[in-house]
């Protein structure tokens, strides 16, 4: 960081202002021959890492069930009154599973305390982050939109394993 | 080249037409390029890369952007003068074309071959600044006004200095013919006027620190001239909007655009007129050297089209890279400096011209 100096302090040359010009003239050509940090978006996307948090999704097991038990706890926990759940019971070995599961993603803030609370790592954050919708009723994701199967999450459930 | 197109269409009146649409079809695709080439070049200096959809590296993005105009409606504000509103941006491009008149683009050509030449280019550039007035006062609007009127005062100080170093070579050249002067510098390029002119001796290095101060003032006064940065207050857009072209749109904005880009290339080509040579080549030329004669008037627009697009780069290097001066500074720059420097650099080079 330069220090600031007052035009008293200057000498000679940061007097007469052209060397100095100089200097900056060199800087912005160094920097035209630099990488560029831009990405050409809808060609290039931009791959997040682990730790993104993009819309929720619910785990959809190998054996294309959910992993969910609709205990509620996301939808209790969500600051913005996103989630709505709607349990039910089933002859499977988790007894209960969601009949309805709805996330407003027009409400979603993605701060990813769904996922901090889910007892079961049936929420997660994923790495999508292309939301477009042209009307409310198709910013309600419902069960059909939210489930990922379980391959597709493996390194955010990994950081959740470490970090969380 | 005027009596070629006599000869040729039979008829003055069609070549003289001819002969002063040369330019114009020079100096579009020219314009063109130019607001490709800052975007580009802006884009680059603040690390981003600027347009890459439109061809390759976005290369007809202008076209697009002028078509896109093109389409536009024309607007006129309520309460402008209209008639001023729409004689000011045509005004505005007459006053940098016609400067091209006497502007020599290769030995061959240039549109016309008066001997007050550079005194003609002076003079003709004052259009631009009625142009410009006549469209900030007819909008109607007080950023506008203040835009034009800012820009008047700047470019009617900055002629001084430009005029005085344009003297100062006119007293090394013994002529105001702009064709005459580039013809004086050929050969190599230290017979260019920025190292002390064609004739050799001692007077010519004695002239040469001379010679460089001469060509940052002319340069820095040129930089003035165009309003462009770090003299910009005219159009100063966190202070002014957009100046003096504020509330046009659609073909007139892009007349005052396109006016901009030619008005950048006429000073440049004036700088490296009068310090570089203008169509000279810095070495000798492969046509000579061949023994193939009608190659050298091309090898010499294709010099006079690089050094004025080499200076119009440098135009955009120092807009990216400089911060925008206050209007106290910018004429303090010009009245408490920029005059009295050239004033003594004149009085130098007159004495050491005497005394050759």
């Amino acid at each position: 960081m330069p220090v600031k100096k007052r035009k008293k302090d200057l000498n000679l040359m940061e007097n007469l202002y052209i060397p100095e010009i100089a200097k900056g003239l060199a800087l912005t050509f160094k920097t035209m021959f630099k990488p560029k940090v831009t990405m050409e978006y809808p060609e290039v996307k931009f791959q997040p890492p682990a730790s993104y948090r993009g819309r929720p999704v619910l785990v959809q097991e190998e054996s294309g069930v959910e992993r969910c038990v609709a205990c509620g706890l996301c939808s209790r926990v969500c600051p913005a009154l996103a989630i709505e759940v709607r349990a039910s019971e089933t002859e499977l070995e988790k007894e209960r599973y969601p009949e309805k599961f709805e996330i407003n993603m027009l409400r979603c803030i993605f701060c990813g305390f769904c996922e901090e609370v889910c007892p079961e790592e049936a929420i997660v954050m994923s790495k999508d982050y292309e939301l477009v919708f042209t009307d409310r009723e198709d910013a309600i994701y419902g069960k059909d939109k939210l489930l990922v199967p379980v391959a597709n999450l493996k390194d955010r459930l990994e950081f959740l394993r470490n970090f969380k | 080249m005027l009596e070629l197109f006599t000869e040729l269409t039979g008829n003055a009146l069609l070549g003289m037409i001819i002969n002063s649409l040369i330019p114009l079809v020079f100096v579009i695709p020219l314009a063109l390029f130019f607001v490709w080439l800052e975007r580009k070049v802006s884009a680059h200096m603040q690390d981003r890369l600027g347009p890459m959809i439109t061809g390759s590296h976005g290369w007809l993005q202008t076209f697009a952007d002028v078509l896109k105009l093109l389409q536009k409606e024309d607007i006129i504000p309520a309460d402008a003068d209209r008639k001023l509103f729409t004689i000011a941006p045509i005004l505005v491009f007459a006053g940098s074309y016609a400067a091209f008149a006497a502007i020599p683009f290769s030995s061959a050509y240039i549109g016309s071959e008066i001997d007050m030449g550079i005194f003609y280019v002076v003079a003709v550039s004052g259009l631009v600044v009625a142009g410009i007035l006549m469209a900030g006062w007819s909008s109607n609007n007080k950023y506008s006004l203040l835009g034009a009127m800012r820009s008047v005062a700047q470019i009617i100080s900055y002629e001084i200095p430009t005029v005085l170093v344009i003297l100062s070579i006119v007293v090394l050249a013994g002529t105001l013919n702009l064709l005459k002067i580039s013809e004086m510098q050929t050969a190599y390029f230290w017979n260019w006027f920025i190292f002390g002119g064609p004739e050799p001796g001692l007077i010519k290095f004695l002239l040469i620190p001379f010679m460089f101060a001469g060509f940052l003032i002319l340069y820095i006064s040129s930089l003035a001239e165009v309003n462009r940065t770090p003299f910009d207050i005219p159009e100063a857009e966190s202070e002014l909007v957009a100046g003096y072209h504020t509330e046009y749109s659609g073909m007139k904005f892009a007349m005052f655009f396109l006016s901009e880009y030619a008005n950048m290339f006429v000073v440049s080509a004036i700088v490296s007129a009068v310090f570089f040579g203008g169509y000279q080549s810095p070495f000798g030329y492969l046509g000579n050297s061949l023994g193939i004669s009608w190659l050298v008037p091309i090898e010499q627009f294709f010099w006079f089209t690089a050094k004025g697009i080499f200076f119009v780069f440098v135009q955009m290097w120092l807009r990216w890279t400089l911060p925008r001066l206050r209007v106290d500074q910018l004429m303090a720059v010009c009245w408490k400096y920029l005059i009295p420097y050239s004033f003594v650099n004149l009085i130098i080079i007159a004495f050491l011209e005497l005394y050759r």
